[in-house]
């Protein structure tokens, strides 16, 4: 009688530890997500109230002078992607080629090893080896050398991804093309390649998202400007450089544009990773034949 | 018993094939009959697909595959030294289990995919034409040339996919299965163009379907797997008298449904 | 595998003629990969030679931080980085681990997927942006509020002593965490998911409840994959840069509180490489990156060990 009782309430004690751990569990994963609500929303508050079509299309005015914007941060952004983007994705695709033809074997898993460990360098380091090859010797700043780091910053993402991209084109498709007499390069360039092509694309969109907000090999790669710059051999303003650089100083000018970057940066984050889910979708269709 | 003739157009010799040190096939020595459909029958496991596979240097496109003795086309080894297996492969067509038209492309350059070279956009037009009537889909798809390929139904795409190998102009067309994914009516078509195809390709078509290989072909060759489960041709002789009057035991037993 | 006369070429892919500038292609594009990365590793000890000879060993034990001396220790950076990744790790492995257990076990499917969405969004935002929110919203907000809470309950403590600025060790390990959330909670869910539903199933037939069985069965069971989950983790954390030096005060000490400003390898190389006028100092900051590379490479190679050991096992 007794030894049942209490194992009843044994048996209650521990429900009651299991709720509260639930609850526990509960509340860590809601931590997390209010806190990005809540960093979403301090950014979009304070971040709308700057910007504007001054602040788009400006350039920065003078320390103490209200007004002025991060237009040439904006183009800036965009130039440094694009020469980025033009040379990581012939380097990664060709690797991504060479390593879903030739698999397995020492020298394909050397590749995949050496693309592991570029994936967890800190980007500071990065930065550090554009500074070294392209900085120093030529003892200016330059934007191609914030380029050559986001390429390095790219590259894992897009090797690992296009490779399981070309590798989930069915292998009858590939088969299909070799047995009707196709060289490899034909197959792969005109029948492989575009059938893996949306999956590559989303894996594109997804590596740009990941280096838009990145600031730390910039510091001393383009190092920033106040000034409208097109030529990459130069110094360059780059939007996650003004929101670092203004973030830093005491003027509330220049700290609310930090927000008004910040919400830029973000949109352009959102963006981005849209249209990458919009084409992971249009991948997973084209491969339902 | 194996029938190898002189001025065969494709034949084996001793042809051993391996996936890394397993051995699938051996010791597989016949002579394919010039337009004429032969067809490869035996239990699943025995074989076939290898030994087919390896007539074109498909075979090889694993990463461990291997294969002994000699193909000869025309008289040439196709695993010789300095033989391009692409040039093969062109030479020597094939046509899958499942439909695999190029998803990217449209029906028209589907057909025309492999296509000799140096054709100007009239003479590829008439390829197409040329190619998609001979696989008997021609006045189904004309109107809707340029679309996707992956809208037709499972037996069109199949007609397609052949419509593509014939257009490659191929001196041989090797066949896996073919209807083995399709419908009876669809199968029906294919089977009819078999026939009007052999008047112009050797044929060689793997089936596990007995009543097609008496249907389509005019040769037929057995295959089985021994105890180690390495495929070796058995038997290879007319349809009608393999049918009749086999002469290995194993192959009458295997017709007569005892097994496989 | 490839003994027995092979009658040609194993991997029988570029031999046809047409294929050979293709070839040529793919093989160049694949060793230009190669190269960049050991590049990579090579200009930073080519950069770092300098301040090898000069400081040897001893760069690393040695605490002052002097530019105008030229005088150069990481200790205080290697003190900075290991603190901030360690508060933030804590809070990381605890908060993240849990929010796994209840996304996986737990969660139902209307509460469990906004909340894995959110939980990865935290992912998606740019460091620069943590670092602006941490230096204007969580800064003061430790100044005026968490700070004065803690040190009126631990204040007894070395550890939570002293004045509080706002930026600091505990400040930057707060927002790290943050950072490494959604890695510990992505992968761990993973890992605890893929748990065999008999383990569960034949725990609660045994009379524990679910949350007993969640702790003391599938836990330890995944144990392997979240520590590996967690050290990688880490790996992101020791190399965090910009958010960091935001709200750390970039100051070269080593200080017994949390509340201290402090300095971590990536902070200083940021803050002080384009101000370094002397070869030595540059050198001596390139040393300090590189000692950051070679720490990521150990770091990360570990937990891709033990996470891909368990995956791998989970692929019956």
């Amino acid at each position: 009688m007794a030894q049942s009782a209490s194992k009843h309430r044994n048996l209650a004690r521990r429900r009651i530890v299991g709720w509260l751990g639930v609850s526990v569990a509960l509340a860590c994963a809601a931590i997390g997500a209010i806190c990005l609500l809540i960093i979403l929303g301090y950014v979009i508050v304070q971040g709308a109230g700057a910007v504007n079509r001054d602040f788009l299309t400006q350039l920065p005015h003078p320390v103490g002078v209200p007004g002025g914007g991060v237009g040439n941060g904006i183009l800036g952004t965009f130039i440094i992607l694009g020469i980025a983007t033009a040379m990581a994705v012939p380097i990664g695709l060709l690797t991504a080629i060479y390593l879903s033809l030739f698999g397995r074997g020492p020298i394909p898993e050397g590749l995949r090893f050496l693309s592991d460990v570029l994936s967890g360098v800190p980007s500071i380091a990065i930065g550090l080896f554009a500074y070294a090859v392209l900085v120093a010797p030529l003892k200016h700043f330059s934007a191609f050398s914030a380029s050559f780091a986001f390429m390095m910053l790219m590259l894992p993402l897009l090797v690992r991804t296009s490779e399981q991209a070309i590798r989930s084109v069915p292998q009858t498709v590939r088969e299909g093309a070799l047995a009707l007499g196709m060289s490899n390069f034909r197959a792969t360039v005109r029948i492989v390649l575009p059938t893996a092509m949306p999956a590559i694309i989303t894996a594109l969109l997804l590596a740009i998202a990941r280096v838009i907000g990145e600031t730390a090999p910039l510091l001393f790669t383009a190092f920033g400007s106040q000034f409208w710059e097109m030529n990459p051999n130069k110094p360059m303003a780059v939007l996650a450089l003004q929101v670092f650089t203004y973030a830093i100083t005491p003027y509330a000018n220049w700290q609310q544009q930090a927000w008004g970057g910040a919400l830029l940066l973000i949109g352009a984050v959102f963006v981005l990773s849209l249209g990458a889910r919009l084409m992971l979708r249009r991948a997973m269709r084209g491969l339902e034949a | 018993m194996t029938t190898v003739a002189a001025g065969e157009l494709l034949a084996t010799r001793d042809l051993g094939a391996y996936y890394g040190n397993r051995q699938a096939v051996a010791d597989v020595t016949i002579g394919f009959r010039r337009k004429a459909v032969t067809a490869l029958i035996g239990p699943s496991g025995c074989g076939k697909t290898t030994l087919l596979r390896c007539l074109n240097r498909i075979h090889e496109i694993n990463f461990d595959a291997r294969v002994e003795g000699s193909v000869l086309l025309d008289g040439h080894d196709i695993y010789g030294g300095d033989v391009d297996p692409m040039a093969i492969r062109r030479r020597v067509g094939m046509v899958f289990q499942r439909p695999n038209p190029f998803p990217t492309l449209s029906i028209l350059d589907n057909a025309i995919a492999c296509a000799p070279k140096g054709l100007n956009r009239r003479e590829k037009m008439e390829a197409a034409e040329r190619a998609l009537r001979s696989a008997a889909l021609w006045d189904e798809v004309k109107e809707k040339l340029k679309t996707s390929p992956l809208r037709l139904s499972g037996g069109q795409q199949q007609r397609l996919c052949i419509a593509r190998a014939v257009a490659a102009e191929p001196e041989v067309l090797l066949m896996d299965e073919p209807t083995a994914s399709l419908d009876p009516i669809a199968t029906a078509v294919i089977e009819e163009l078999m026939a009007s195809l052999c008047r112009e390709f050797t044929i060689v078509a793997v089936t596990h379907n007995m009543q097609q290989a008496a249907r389509v072909s005019s040769v037929t060759a057995f295959m089985l797997a021994d105890e180690t489960g390495i495929g070796r041709l058995i038997e290879a002789d007319d349809t009608g008298k393999l049918f009749t009057k086999p002469t290995d035991r194993r192959t009458e037993d295997y017709i007569s449904g005892r097994f496989g | 595998m490839q003994n027995a006369e092979p009658q040609f070429r194993r991997v029988a892919r570029f031999v046809s003629p047409a294929d050979r500038g293709f070839a040529a292609v793919v093989y160049a594009g694949s060793i230009l990969f190669a190269l960049l990365i050991v590049g990579l590793f090579v200009e930073l000890v080519l950069g770092s030679w300098p301040s090898i000879v000069k400081f040897g060993p001893a760069f690393i034990f040695n605490s002052s931080w002097d530019p105008i001396t030229s005088k150069f220790g990481a200790l205080p950076m290697i003190f900075g980085t290991v603190m901030t990744s360690l508060i933030a790790i804590v809070l990381a492995a605890f908060i993240g681990i849990m929010a796994a257990v209840f996304l996986a076990d737990f969660a139902p499917r209307w509460l469990g997927q906004p909340l894995s969405f959110l939980i990865e969004l935290l992912a998606a935002v740019p460091s620069v942006v943590y670092g602006l929110w941490g230096l204007f919203v969580l800064a003061p907000f430790m100044r005026t509020t968490i700070g004065p809470a803690l040190q009126h309950v631990l204040g007894w403590t070395p550890l939570f002593s002293g004045p509080i600025v706002g930026v600091g060790l505990l400040t930057a390990g707060i927002i790290l965490a943050l950072m490494i959330i959604p890695t510990v909670t992505a992968i761990s869910r993973d890992v605890i998911a893929a748990i065999p539903r008999d383990l569960r199933e034949a725990s609660m037939a045994l009379g524990s409840t679910k949350w007993e069985t969640a702790i003391r069965v599938v836990l330890p069971a995944a144990r392997v994959g979240i520590f590996g989950a967690c050290v990688l983790a880490l790996g992101r954390a020791l190399g965090e840069t910009i958010a960091v030096t935001m709200v750390i005060g970039n100051r070269p000490e080593i200080s017994a509180s949390l509340f201290a400003p402090s300095y971590t390898l990536a902070s200083v190389i940021a803050n002080e490489f384009t101000e370094a006028t002397t070869s030595i100092y540059i050198s001596a900051l390139i040393e300090l990156g590189l000692i950051l590379f070679l720490v990521s490479i150990v770091v990360n190679a570990l937990a891709r060990l033990m996470i891909w050991s368990v995956r791998g096992s989970e692929r019956v």
